[in-house]
């Protein structure tokens, strides 16, 4: 079990240097707009979703009705329906953590699980559980951080938040050296980039996600399954 | 009062949106839905790299000239060394000197 929980660690990094810079960015964010620390916790607790959290700060200060909440809610994390089915099959087998790994379930969390091989000598289930589990933390931790100690710091972090993007980056790469599922590495660019250029930078998500379904569909009735 | 049942809401939502595809396909696994799971994380990664880059200003600013050396740094280590650990933060650090330093 250390060896697993030492492990999930190292395959964590990536995401702890992301997610305490962002969840500092958030933390101090509310802070500024005059809620205490618990707020941030129990945000970062109980929603835990990096985007949706920044919206919230607005939503918060506004004084948005609830339907209100719903819908922009819905917008903003419709990503996570993706997300999820491409985990029903690796989920299987986690028995009572299950909820657990799909409540936790973020972008970032997605990246490490989809490209996760479990290190000989650990435990699959425990293994991606603690990778999940130090996400978390970290985005507490960051968020605590950010409304407790924000005001005070003096470092300059701009730009280290590029840590998420790198490992996107890196996980692209991985996959298309060690697959030769290229196509769907170039569906995934050439849609969203031309949704991108089509519906600007702030509702491009869904459009995309949308379109690269659809064409993953279509290369599959081709039969691409067997060619790609 | 009403912050605390906006953050009940939004964490309910939020679950809601993550927990529906696997209730919906709990039952019965369709051969459509397996392939997506397998093909999905390849477009999706695609997809989000784009996100992360999405206010990259080509025609304006710095062109966007710090993030094409990260982005490039990025794959030049991962292309030499292929440790992910050291892509990120070489990567990382260069994006960062150049922001802060170069382009200020």
């Amino acid at each position: 079990m250390k060896k697993t929980m030492r492990e999930a660690f190292i395959a964590s990094i990536p995401v702890m240097m992301g997610y305490i810079v962002l969840g500092m960015a958030f933390g101090m964010l509310l802070e500024s707009e005059g809620y205490s620390f618990l707020y941030a916790l129990a945000m970062s607790v109980f929603i835990y979703a990096g985007s949706m959290q920044f919206v919230a700060i607005n939503l918060l200060t506004s004084g948005a009705t609830v339907i209100n909440t719903i819908i922009m809610t819905l917008l903003i994390n419709a990503r996570h329906l993706v997300y999820g089915l491409s985990m029903i099959k690796k989920f299987e087998d986690m028995g009572k953590l299950k909820p657990y790994m799909i409540f936790s379930l973020t972008d970032e969390t997605y990246s490490l699980l989809v490209s996760a091989k479990t290190p000989e000598g650990c435990n699959q289930k425990y293994y991606l559980f603690f990778i999940s589990l130090f996400d978390q933390c970290y985005w507490i931790l960051g968020s605590l951080a950010g409304s407790i100690i924000g005001s005070l710091l003096t470092i300059n972090t701009t730009g280290l938040d590029f840590a998420m993007t790198a490992l996107f980056i890196v996980i692209v790469l991985d996959q298309y050296l060690t697959t030769d599922k290229h196509l769907y590495t170039y569906i995934g660019f050439g849609i969203s980039i031309a949704c991108l250029v089509i519906f600007g930078s702030e509702a491009f998500i869904i459009p995309s996600m949308i379109g690269i379904i659809l064409s993953l569909i279509y290369v599959y009735q081709k039969g691409g399954k067997e060619n790609a | 009062m009403h912050e605390i049942i906006l953050i009940s809401v939004m964490a309910c939502v939020t679950f809601l949106t993550r927990v529906l595809p696997f209730f919906i396909f709990k039952s019965k696994s369709y051969p459509i839905i397996e392939y997506l799971g397998d093909v999905l994380p390849y477009a999706i990664m695609a997809m989000l790299v784009v996100y992360c880059l999405r206010s990259v200003e080509l025609f304006s600013g710095n062109h966007g000239i710090c993030e094409m050396i990260g982005v490039g740094s990025v794959n030049l280590l991962h292309l030499i060394k292929r440790n992910t650990l050291l892509s990120i933060i070489g990567g990382t650090v260069i994006y960062m000197l150049c922001v802060q330093i170069i382009f200020i």
